[in-house]
Formats: structure tokens, sequence, C-alpha cells
């Protein structure tokens, strides 16, 4: 029993870490460079709900101050996640960039097709 | 709760799919969902930009790049034990380590004692912004948004150099193009 309610208590953990490790299996296990890069962000996501779920206060609202509200949730884990999302989109558009001109070059971007073209130099 | 297990399912998706356009736009989905769970977080200023970048511009730019380079991944008969075990191991640490965190929701959790309290009642006299995210990022942590900006400032110049060589290097023969790819 207590265990059941420990699990709900940290279910958002729980789903937080299965993101995390999807997102770290596409990674390692994929050799396709796009399907690599949306792991990437899968991971990224991942982080933002870890950052987001503590800030989370039950019965508070949104950090926007009004007199009719007195429990508000935390509003500092937003402002670091906002930064990072922006800062993930381009660092997102950089890696694709940068498969864009793997493809120019080696006219594939799979990972072992890749190597293998390394090998024969 | 219903939302983060769909989140968990439209993760599987994505992984198990293998036409790539379908995994744009499961994560796509994902992004949006992912919007959703943070508005009931009471992260709303988080969940309009995960929204707009996330689901709008990230799917853009990844549909842009399936265009240049073509849409199928590789089936591949693959050594898939192994990542598979250390995903698992990692996991198991992480879920061990997040057991000990405070219940989700607690209001005495340590989390809320320190800068955030000060920030919820001095941000409205110290800068008459009733968004206290929006005076966080902008006035208290001036200096970190501007440095965010100047992180993009230098994805966008990378991305545009990038590109651009791209396309002058495609005339001349392949020597060229070998030192490009080693940049």
């Amino acid at each position: 029993m207590q265990a059941i309610q420990v699990f709900a208590e940290h279910y958002n953990y729980v789903v937080t870490i299965f993101l995390m490790m999807a997102g770290l299996y596409i990674v390692i296990a994929r050799g396709n460079m796009i399907k690599k890069l949306i792991g990437l962000s899968i991971f990224q996501t991942s982080v933002y709900l870890l950052y987001i779920t503590p800030a989370k206060i039950i019965g508070g609202t949104a950090p926007i101050l009004d007199p009719a509200f007195k429990v508000y949730s935390n509003p500092l884990p937003h402002v670091l996640i906002l930064t990072a999302i922006v800062v993930g989109v381009a660092t997102l558009a950089l890696g694709l960039a940068l498969v864009v001109r793997i493809k120019e070059a080696y006219g594939t971007v799979d990972e072992d097709e890749i190597f293998a073209k390394d090998g024969e130099q | 709760m219903a939302l983060m297990t769909l989140l968990a399912i439209t993760t599987i998706a994505i992984v198990r799919q293998r036409n790539l356009f379908g995994v744009v736009i499961l994560a796509g989905i994902y992004s949006f969902l992912m919007a959703s769970v943070l508005i009931v977080l009471d992260a709303v200023d988080v969940a309009m930009t995960e929204a707009s970048v996330g689901a709008g511009i990230s799917t853009v730019v990844l549909l842009g790049t399936l265009h240049l380079t073509g849409g199928l991944e590789l089936e591949r008969p693959r050594r898939a034990l192994l990542p598979l075990f250390s995903v698992a191991t990692v996991a198991a640490v992480l879920v061990w380590g997040t057991l000990s965190l405070p219940p989700f929701g607690t209001a005495d959790a340590p989390i809320h004692k320190h800068v955030a309290p000060r920030y919820l009642e001095k941000s409205v006299e110290e800068t008459n912004v009733p968004n206290v995210v929006t005076a966080v990022l902008a006035d208290y942590r001036g200096y970190d948004t501007l440095g965010e900006t100047a992180v993009i400032f230098t994805a966008g110049i990378g991305v545009m150099l990038l590109l651009r060589r791209g396309r002058g290097r495609r005339k001349p023969d392949g020597a060229a193009d070998d030192t490009g790819a080693a940049k």
C-alpha cells in the first residue's frame, strides 16, 4: 500500500525518467542522424519536466500576481526552462544544418554507412 | 497524470516509427502534449514557448531537413540489447534517486523556501510587472537572457555559414567537398 502511494506521489518523476531514457535509447541505438537529434530533443524536454514538476504546488496558481490568489507556483524553474527551450531549438537547428552538410558530403545520413565510407578512404 | 501517460505512449511510438516524416509529426504531437502538461503544472509561459518553439519552429526545421536529406530510416538488425541494458541501468539509478525527493505538489518542499518567496513578494514593488516569470527573466536575470540571445545569434550564424558553404561547394569537384566535411 505504501509502495503504491510513493509511486503515485512520484509518478511525474517516473514518467520524466522514462522519457529521458527513451531519448537516450534513440541516441544510442538508432543510426539515423535526424532520429538521433529528435531523441536528443526528447531527452531535453524531459529535463524541462524534471525542473517544472517540483515547482508546482497543489492548490497554487501560475505565478502572475493578483490579489485574488495567495499561493503561487515557484517562478524560478519556469524562467530557467524558458531559456533552455530557446537554446534547445538553436542547438537543434545547428545540428540539422550539420546533418544537411553530412548528407551533401557522404550521400547518406546513416551512421553505419558513414563509418563504412570513412573506412574506405 | 493521464497526460503524462499519453506523453509516454507518444514517445514509444517515436522510438518504434521508422518513417522519419511520421517521427517528425509525432514529435509535434509530443510537443503539444508537453505544452498541455506544462499548463497543468502552472508553467503558462513555458507552455506557450514550448508550443510555439517546440511544436512550431522545430517541426518546420525538421521538415526542411527531411526535404533536403530524404525520409526513411534504415532497418538494421543491430545489437539492441546493450543499449537497452545500459538505459535500464541508468533508469533504475535515477528512479532510486528520485524516490527521496519530496512528494509532488507539497508546499513546504525546500525548493519553495529560498529565492522564490522573495521574488513573489518584492517583484511588483521593484519592477512593476505582475507576471513574476517575466520580471525575473527580463529584470533580475537580464544578463542571463542576454547570454541566451547571444547563443541563438551564434547558432543562427552557424546554420547560415554551414548551409551557404554547402551551396557554394556543390559545383567544384569532390576534393573541395572533403575539406568542407572535415570542418
